[in-house]
């Protein structure tokens, strides 16, 4: 981590023109008003376990390092709590920050394969489109097995637990109206896809 | 009186004790819950921070069939739906580019948004709306044994929270003295619990369990109480991992409405209680000899 604190930035490492495509998405917009005070990795649960502080991606982000911030392990790292979002004296949206460039990550495909978020987001978002709900006991085996199977080996004994506790489902829920959720799917992606077609290829490296 | 609800994927899962004891409790309280018809995933956190388009499509839809039944409330009691719900009301307000498509999306299933929905959480509904004085007059069996470390999790209370403080909630401290039990202080009230990661990057994850389980242990609790699914899952379900790393890490982790429900008067069984990783026994006394030791070996 300390390595990645000292290691000078170098112009030609830049991605120009990240920053502001980064900016004009919902929820970056403040991205610019950042003062770097370091309040957001201050209260960050998992900072201390992050390649770059959520200040320092924001300031990588605004300064265009795309690569370093895109590769970075942080961003897979936020849990979601808000309280970088809630305690920000600027009301910079950093969690939201966090979580497009994690979309952008994952639609550039430069996380590890077999890495685990981006899997689990795969088979989430697989799942709710088959059956409209989410069966967790199911999909948590899922991803161990398509990620690391040996670690779900080792969730043996949780998944014993409960079982015996009732609360390893069997079966699969869903809902009944399963095509119009599909059509609903489907709609938003071609809808999307019409409005920003520039968003997806613009910014390859 | 009558309340939509949206139960979530949890709490017909893994987090089903939740839904177990919040509806006998409610009923105690006179409210009847009506499960919305045919919800869907909320779009809960895993989708939300990465498709989070089709996040608030997938709650657009719950929202507007809730619209579509006639109820002015919808009752969201796993936190990550709460979130999910209402982050969409404020992105379909707020973000022209979500809404359009959103929009549409819901227009292609013949349905709308009208905007005249109130997500709320149990915790809200109970102790604000129907008061503490109504829940004082249903206790039966105070907790007067029961040290209690009231722990909220992040998601209810951030980033629209409408009815509590973002950091130091009080909701929950007050409705749990209202039960007869002691409120233990507790500054980790709405520290993450690691969430999915406690799963997926353990080194990440359980450090932030750890972390929540060795306070309230240190504080002098002998149960957390919590309004969340994944919070429950994490602190209960993963205490044998954190112990194997960290050292004893052993307390119960009920859900809120559990706790009512003892004070009510209901029966362990029908509250679902069995179904913890670390069962709450009738008293602490009962709950054994190590484990009254070690909590009080940790109090300060």
């Amino acid at each position: 981590m300390s390595e990645s604190m000292r290691a000078a930035r170098l112009e030609w490492e830049r991605t120009p023109g990240f920053a502001q495509a980064l900016s004009d998405l919902p929820g970056c917009e403040g991205l610019r008003s950042c003062i770097q005070c370091g309040t957001c990795s201050g209260v960050c649960p998992v900072g201390a376990h992050m390649d770059y502080s959520p200040r320092q991606l924001i300031e990588l982000a605004r300064s265009d390092f795309k690569n370093q911030v895109l590769r970075s392990r942080s961003i897979w790292l936020c849990a979601s709590c808000y309280a970088c979002t809630t305690a920000c004296p600027r009301e910079i949206r950093v969690t939201d920050i966090l979580y497009t460039l994690k979309q952008w990550a994952i639609r550039e495909e430069v996380h590890p394969p077999r890495f685990t978020v981006p899997v689990l987001a795969r088979e989430f978002s697989s799942m709710v489109r088959a059956r409209g709900r989410v069966t967790e006991n199911f999909l948590a085996s899922l991803v161990f097995f398509k990620t690391n199977w040996m670690a779900a080996l080792g969730m043996w004994r949780l998944g014993l637990g409960l079982l015996r506790r009732g609360r390893f489902p069997l079966r699969l829920e869903g809902i009944k109206d399963r095509d119009s959720l599909r059509r609903m799917l489907d709609s938003a992606h071609a809808t999307e896809l019409q409005t920003k077609p520039a968003h997806k290829q613009e910014h390859k490296p | 009186m009558k309340i939509s609800y949206f139960p979530g994927c949890s709490l017909k899962g893994t987090g089903r004790a939740y839904e177990e004891s919040l509806i006998p409790v409610l009923k105690v309280l006179g409210v009847e819950l009506e499960e919305l018809e045919d919800w869907n995933c909320c779009g809960a956190t895993a989708y939300l921070a990465v498709d989070e388009m089709k996040a608030c499509v997938l709650a657009a839809r719950n929202l507007a069939l809730a619209e579509k039944s006639g109820a002015e409330s919808l009752l969201a009691p796993c936190s990550a739906c709460y979130l999910g719900l209402n982050k969409t009301q404020h992105f379909l307000r707020e973000v022209p580019a979500i809404e359009k498509v959103t929009r549409a999306a819901l227009k292609d299933a013949g349905l709308s948004f009208d905007d005249s929905l109130r997500v709320i959480h149990p915790l809200d509904l109970i102790v604000n709306t129907l008061g503490l004085d109504a829940v004082r007059k249903c206790v039966r069996q105070p907790l007067d044994q029961w040290r209690v470390a009231p722990y909220y999790g992040c998601q209810i209370v951030r980033p629209y929270s409408t009815f509590d403080d973002a950091y130091d909630p009080t909701t929950m401290d007050r409705l749990v003295e209202a039960l007869g039990a002691t409120v233990v202080h507790y500054p980790l009230k709405t520290r993450c619990c690691g969430g999915s990661l406690t799963g997926i990057l353990p080194e990440a994850g359980l450090d932030c369990t750890r972390v929540l389980l060795q306070e309230a242990l240190r504080r002098g609790a002998n149960v957390i109480s919590t309004v969340c699914p994944l919070c429950q899952f994490n602190l209960d379900g993963y205490h044998h991992q954190v112990a194997a790393q960290w050292g004893p890490a052993e307390i119960p982790t009920v859900y809120f409405t559990q706790l009512m429900g003892l004070a009510f008067g209901l029966s362990p069984k029908e509250l679902g209680l069995h179904r913890g990783f670390i069962p709450m026994q009738a008293t602490p006394a009962a709950a054994g000899s190590p484990r009254s030791k070690e909590s009080s070996k940790g109090s300060p």
